[in-house]
């Protein structure tokens, strides 16, 4: 039987599907808003309103203190959010893993489950929780106020945590904790998964206890998805949008306080009708990553090289 | 000919006119339809309804590509400044619309809302939002606090505050950005914005309307009278459920939302006034407007004119969803006599549509949410962190006016 496509055009036709989405979708915003960055465009007025403006919308956003306003809180949020995603999810990953048993899945499964959360019932709950006047918190926080040791440690009245520019970066940077803790376990859990048992075997013979074969087995093992994770999460630290908008009501907090710089690229776009600045902040937010990345890249790589 | 008529025929059938809105205006037109429809029995009219950011988002893009223009656009207030000067909108006033011949038919505030100075007259309004202060009786009843002790003065309001947070421990207010809000919209100048001077410049640091609104606020969180809640907060809900706020400053349709679903449990406890010093302001608004690039723009036009212009359909939408009348003929209803259950019997509507006919027309501008966000920034900072007032406007006015000069 004679083919339909003729064989040296299949390829072609078979990968256009994903080409032309990729062109459509990827692509071309990553060109049309490099072009923007040096334009002035206000989208309402029609594409024929852009008009070329070479750096200026680059040194505006460079002069601009609500950029690195938003630049300083997304790194605060990224790092307070981003460290103990690992710091934990290690552990937490060896102990799902060496001592959970046949409950391994279960458990891994109830980590991964904020993950895959849809972020408005995610808003919903939060901004329940971290109520002022009736959230959960703050009734924990009033009632273990009364223990003894902790009268002087606790706050004596409620915390405005949501409405307060000191409270809500720690409110974000938690509830981005707790949604990606349990992808990073999963990612360990997999990791370690596929350590050789031998290693584990022969240092027990040697008398290694399980703390010691912990640092130096499965520590080391991790590096290379370590660095994986690391990465990621720097990536999506810096990108962080969902979490403050939702629970800033999408303006960014008192004071700023919780403006991502994704969350200003947005707004300087569709609540300001900027769309030349925009692209501007989002390409300056492009190397910030890149150099962090970068950054990230070399961190590991020194230490791979020392080992 | 029987086949060029039924030909015909087909073709009327199928005209089919978009109408994109927002909750619950997307529900007005709905119930509007059957009697325009009567008049045009061979259109279809789609309802395009998205939640309220969406909408304007999607009108965004589609004035940006001129692709998906809908044949009506429904734009609130909020997004007026932005949309009026794209130039993607008919001037209503040309023909063959011709406008300005009903124009005297329509508040004149919100006429003027819809007014570019470059682009004519863009939008039509169809329900406006006149400023209202809304009270728990019964929370001033216990603090032996008068209805015109709050509205006589903002010195007298703030002195009931006291009192009220005295006898009952309720907040005044739920949040200070809220008076200052009003303030700021207290004797603008006729040709003035809110943020902007006629040339666009802005006027945050030059005008006392400012300094005055920060200070007030201040006073208000200095004695501690406001509850630091955000409107459409949960805790915001849970105030009004609990009487925990004891005034809310709002548009007159607040009414409807706490009556529906923000407060129904405290039906009778409310009483609504006008706003401290007797300031006439609004809140809010919806519009109507044609875009250029739409198809069936005269038909359009038609079902607008039902819309805005007919007595009956501005009586039903305020009727069914307090959506208050733009059109003064339609103000005059026996609707508006009737007392309001909720309010304790008041005849709340009345009040309403005296503050709607002394509001004056304030102009709009493309930069005015960046100025808004900007001088409730700087204002956060006095509040929270004592920033002096001075220097906060300072601020506010060199960073807004870094915008609008781009």
């Amino acid at each position: 039987m004679k083919p339909m496509l003729k064989p040296a055009l299949a390829p072609y036709v078979l990968i256009s599907p994903f080409l032309l989405l990729f062109l459509v979708f990827g692509l071309f915003p990553i060109v049309f808003s490099f072009v923007l960055m040096f334009h002035m465009w206000d989208p309402v007025q029609g594409l024929a309103s852009m008009e070329y403006v070479g750096l200026e919308n680059i040194t505006f956003a460079i002069e601009d203190p609500l950029v690195w306003t938003s630049l300083g809180n997304t790194l605060w949020m990224a790092l307070a959010s981003g460290m103990p995603q690992h710091l934990v999810a290690i552990p937490l990953a060896y102990l799902i893993n060496e001592k959970m048993g046949r409950w391994r899945n279960a458990a891994m499964g109830a980590y991964f489950l904020p993950y895959i959360t849809s972020t408005v019932a995610i808003a919903i709950m939060f901004s329940t929780l971290f109520s002022t006047d009736y959230g959960m918190v703050n009734a924990a926080l009033a009632e273990m106020a009364k223990w003894p040791l902790l009268t002087a440690v606790l706050p004596a009245e409620n915390i405005d945590w949501l409405g307060s520019p000191e409270a809500i970066k720690p409110v974000v940077s938690a509830v981005v904790f707790w949604r990606y803790l349990g992808f990073n376990v999963i990612l360990y859990v997999a990791a370690m998964q596929s350590i050789p048992r031998d290693l584990y075997e022969a240092a027990r013979m040697d008398g290694a206890k399980s703390w010691q074969q912990f640092f130096f087995i499965t520590l080391p093992q991790l590096k290379p998805i370590m660095f994986f994770g690391v990465t990621l999460t720097v990536i999506g630290g810096l990108q962080l949008f969902e979490e403050p908008f939702i629970l800033t009501g999408g303006k960014g907090g008192p004071e700023y306080a919780g403006m991502t710089t994704a969350m200003y690229m947005y707004r300087t776009a569709f609540d300001f009708n900027d769309f030349g600045l925009a692209s501007a902040i989002s390409w300056m937010l492009f190397v910030i990553i890149l150099l962090m990345t970068v950054i990230t890249n070399k961190a590991f790589k020194s230490k791979e090289g020392q080992a | 000919m029987l086949c060029a008529l039924s030909w015909n025929s087909v073709l009327a059938q199928k005209t089919t006119i978009t109408v994109a809105a927002f909750p619950a205006v997307d529900e007005i037109v709905k119930a509007s339809l059957q009697e325009w429809q009567k008049k045009n029995p061979n259109v279809e009219v789609k309802v395009v309804g998205r939640e309220y950011a969406d909408h304007h988002t999607a009108m965004t893009t589609a004035l940006a590509t001129a692709t998906g223009l809908p044949d009506v656009m429904t734009i609130e207030y909020g997004y007026l400044g932005r949309f009026a000067q794209s130039g993607g909108l008919e001037d209503l006033d040309k023909s063959p619309y011709k406008l300005s011949q009903y124009a005297t038919k329509m508040v004149p505030y919100a006429m003027a809302q819809g007014r570019s100075a470059s682009h004519g007259q863009v939008a039509i309004p169809t329900d406006i939002g006149p400023g209202a202060m809304f009270y728990r009786n019964d929370v001033l009843a216990k603090a032996k606090v008068k209805e015109s002790d709050l509205t006589q003065s903002w010195d007298s309001f703030i002195e009931s505050g006291l009192k009220i947070k005295q006898a009952t421990g309720a907040h005044l207010v739920a949040h200070a950005r809220d008076v200052k809000d009003i303030v700021i919209r207290t004797g603008i100048p006729e040709g003035e914005g809110v943020y902007f001077d006629a040339q666009g410049k802005s006027v945050i640091e030059t005008s006392p309307r400012f300094k005055r609104a920060f200070e007030v606020a201040q006073k208000i969180r200095v004695q501690g009278l406001d509850g630091k809640i955000n409107a459409w907060s949960n805790e915001w809900g849970e105030a009004l459920k609990r009487g925990t706020v004891t005034v809310q400053m709002m548009g007159a349709w607040l009414g409807g939302h706490l009556q529906n679903w923000l407060a129904p449990n405290t039906s009778g406890l409310w009483r609504s006034t006008a706003l401290p010093e007797r300031i006439a302001t609004s809140w809010g608004g919806t519009f109507y407007a044609i875009p250029k690039k739409a198809v069936n723009k005269d038909l359009a036009w038609s079902l607008v004119q039902h819309l805005t212009l007919n007595s009956r359909q501005q009586q039903m939408a305020f009727e069914k969803f307090n959506a208050f009348p733009a059109l003064i003929e339609a103000q005059n209803g026996d609707f508006f006599n009737q007392p309001v259950s909720f309010l304790g019997g008041q005849k709340a509507r009345l009040e309403w549509k005296q503050t709607a006919s002394q509001i004056k027309p304030t102009m709009v501008f493309k930069n005015d949410s960046v100025a808004e966000e900007i001088v409730n920034a700087e204002l956060d900072l006095v509040l929270n962190k004592n920033k002096p007032i001075d220097q906060a406007l300072k601020d506010a006015h060199r960073l807004v006016q870094r915008r609008a000069s781009r």
